[in-house]
């Protein structure tokens, strides 16, 4: 029994991973003011990049860092469109996700068949032979290891340092920051081309600890589901990480449910998550001053230095 | 140095200009990309875009396509103009294909000519129904419409799956997941003969006039419009948002539904667990690419239905895989985000550093 939940906790952890990175990313973006709807592009070009890179090189790191500059890449477009171009940022989202499932597609044409031996745990030496919290907390793979540096690092970086207290003030007033003398429009790109290298790694860990393969459109809305996690989580990094596990949750459930003899069609069963996101949204927002006081009060608006 | 700085008022001109900027440019990168791959650009340009149209069977698939884009994309500008933002149109066509489909399956037996006003019924219902979550969501609980309606797509998807692999499967079909063949009085008229062309054209040509009528000279719609372009003055007016959320997302729905009903009773002709190839995003282009106006929509609808029967040639004319497609339905898109830039600002030229703006005398 004890080995059941062990294993349903880490399958958890395995599948919450993934929404960690692209919604600590998005948060970080969007506490800068911006709001980018592309992180389910980002990803899945994350994924495929680090997949073919990795398939190619027969080095799965390699991949890791091609799918960073892979999710960066795709935010440096929604950051030239925003930022520079001053477009709409909830169309160029959906243009960044419309082009980023295409995209991916194509490249990944000649990887859907190669099998790779993903990123293995790493066992810390007799740590990990301690029953439950061994094989729990001290035999995980490399990049959940990093994403639980990257909610610490995230966290320290927006409530205990000057630059991340600037960013928070460029996502709650752009004109007082600009006024002070700072310059929003390089902040903003720094914040966006994170979200994206966050979506990128997201999509590494799909493609490369979690599955690991490549098929088209693998990521089967996961970067709509992070960005409802920012929505969640009022935008607080804690909320995320509790967020996104919640979610790996009920993604691991329907795998389990039918081993436990209940009767459910594996479609409906699949439809889950996004259920649950419908609900968690609904309860979250039900109440418009939550929203509203919490979120970066410039969040979406376009800013232009001249006007 | 070159300087860009907002106009007195937004240019018309280029309001008008910046899509065909945006093709032009989406053309460019088409020619470097086929030289980057080896191709030469102009059979590829005639693969994708030349050969898919070049006899009468051509021009009735280039229909075919077109008339479900344009379709939703009038349905879903008109709640784009006031910034209801329903992306789920790929789920209510899917559910809208679902009830009209399913009315079809119901009356399997019976031969008349009510059938099919009922199944485009059923369609128009399905979608709208569909599209009423997210419009309850956010009118009654303040839920982000883009999130939800985005969700409902995976969540329709699913369930058409569900329906053609369990209760709705062809009891004669070898255990595909597919239901039965609709019966002949289930079948759109074809309107032109020698070509897949459906009776599914002409409604959307429909509802181009009907959206044109919507914008132009009714009072809703001008409500809708200042609504999206300043929500505080309409709020002043008396405008009721809700309202605005209501009818922006149920025109969009009812209208993907429709496109759905038309797509299982037109060139499918039964359920398959996927009865669209992302028509309900590539919508979303063609109504920015069309100006959100029923006339630009119908144009870009033609130019987007292209660039599919462009993937698909190109497929077989050059090995290229027709994901590409995708691609270049982005890559249009960004050129238009960026082309629009212009409408609300220009570029001056000016002499070097004597003259700094403000901005950066502060920064």
């Amino acid at each position: 029994m004890t080995e059941t939940m062990v294993g349903i906790l880490l399958a958890t952890l395995g599948a919450g991973t993934p929404l960690v990175f692209a919604a600590l990313g998005e948060l970080v973006t969007e506490k800068s003011g911006v709001l980018n709807l592309g992180v389910e592009g980002m990803m899945i070009v994350g994924a495929v990049c680090g997949f073919a890179v990795a398939a190619e090189s027969e080095n799965l790191w390699l991949g890791v860092v091609m799918s960073v500059f892979a999710g960066a890449g795709m935010a440096l477009l929604f950051g030239i469109l925003t930022l520079t171009f001053q477009a709409n940022q909830v169309a160029a989202g959906l243009a960044l996700t419309i082009f980023g499932i295409g995209l991916s597609a194509y490249i990944g044409l000649d990887y859907t068949s190669v099998a790779l031996t993903g990123i293995q745990q790493i066992h810390v030496p007799v740590l990990s032979d301690i029953p439950v919290i061994g094989p729990l907390i001290f035999s995980l793979d490399p990049l959940l290891y990093l994403s639980f540096v990257a909610f610490g690092a995230i966290t320290y970086f927006l409530y205990k340092t000057k630059t991340g207290l600037l960013l928070r003030a460029v996502g709650e007033s752009p004109e007082s920051a600009v006024s002070l003398g700072y310059p929003v429009i390089a902040i903003r790109y720094m914040a966006v081309l994170f979200g994206g290298a966050m979506a990128g790694l997201g999509g590494a860990y799909l493609a490369l600890v979690y599955t690991p393969l490549w098929v088209e459109a693998m990521t089967a809305g996961r970067g709509w589901i992070a960005l409802a996690l920012v929505v969640f989580s009022t935008w607080r990094p804690a909320r995320v990480m509790v967020g996104a596990y919640l979610f790996g949750g009920v993604t691991i459930i329907q795998f389990h449910v039918q081993g436990f003899g209940v009767d459910i069609p594996s479609q409906l069963l699949s439809m889950l998550p996004y259920l649950a996101t419908i609900v968690v949204l609904v309860l979250i927002s039900r109440d418009i001053n939550t929203i509203r006081l919490n979120a970066p009060a410039s969040l979406g608006k376009a800013y232009h230095p001249s006007v | 140095m070159l300087k860009i700085e907002p106009r007195p008022q937004p240019s018309k001109q280029m309001a008008y200009l910046s899509p065909l900027i945006a093709v032009g440019l989406t053309l460019v990168t088409g020619v470097i990309f086929s030289l980057l791959v080896g191709l030469n650009p102009l059979s590829a340009f005639h693969a994708f875009f030349i050969s898919p149209i070049d006899d009468l069977y051509g021009l009735g698939e280039l229909g075919v396509k077109a008339a479900p884009l344009m379709l939703i994309a009038v349905g879903l500008a008109i709640g784009f103009r006031s910034n209801v933002w329903n992306i789920g149109a790929e789920g209510q066509l899917t559910f809208g294909a679902i009830c009209g489909g399913g009315l079809a399956l119901y009356f399997y037996e019976v031969e008349s000519a009510w059938i099919l006003p009922i199944m485009i019924l059923g369609g128009a219902v399905g979608g709208m129904l569909w599209a009423s979550i997210p419009a309850f969501l956010r009118t009654r609980f303040n839920t982000n419409e883009i999130l939800v309606s985005l969700m409902l797509n995976y969540v329709a998807i699913l369930l058409l799956s569900y329906l053609v692999h369990d209760p709705w499967r062809d009891p004669d079909g070898f255990n595909f997941p597919e239901s039965r063949l609709f019966s002949d009085s289930a079948l759109l008229p074809v309107v032109l003969e020698g070509t897949r062309l459906h009776l599914g054209i002409i409604i959307a040509l429909i509802a181009v006039v009907l959206g044109w009528i919507f914008v132009r000279k009714s009072f809703v719609g001008y409500q809708m419009q200042v609504a999206g372009l300043a929500d505080l003055a309409a709020l002043y007016a008396g405008f009721k948002r809700k309202r605005m959320v209501w009818i922006g997302l149920l025109v969009g729905g009812g209208a993907a539904g429709i496109a759905g009903l038309c797509e299982v009773a037109g060139p499918i002709g039964q359920l398959l667990p996927s009865v669209s190839p992302g028509y309900g995003y590539a919508a979303i282009i063609v109504a920015f690419v069309g100006r959100l106006h029923p006339i630009g929509i119908l144009l870009a609808s033609l130019l987007m239905s292209l660039l599919y029967l462009g993937g698909e040639s190109a497929q077989m004319d050059l090995g290229l895989p027709s994901a590409i497609t995708g691609v270049f339905q982005g890559v249009l898109l960004f050129y238009l985000l960026g082309a629009d830039l212009f409408i609300n600002f220009r570029v001056k030229i000016t002499k070097t550093v004597a003259t700094r703006s403000v901005g950066e005398v502060a920064s």
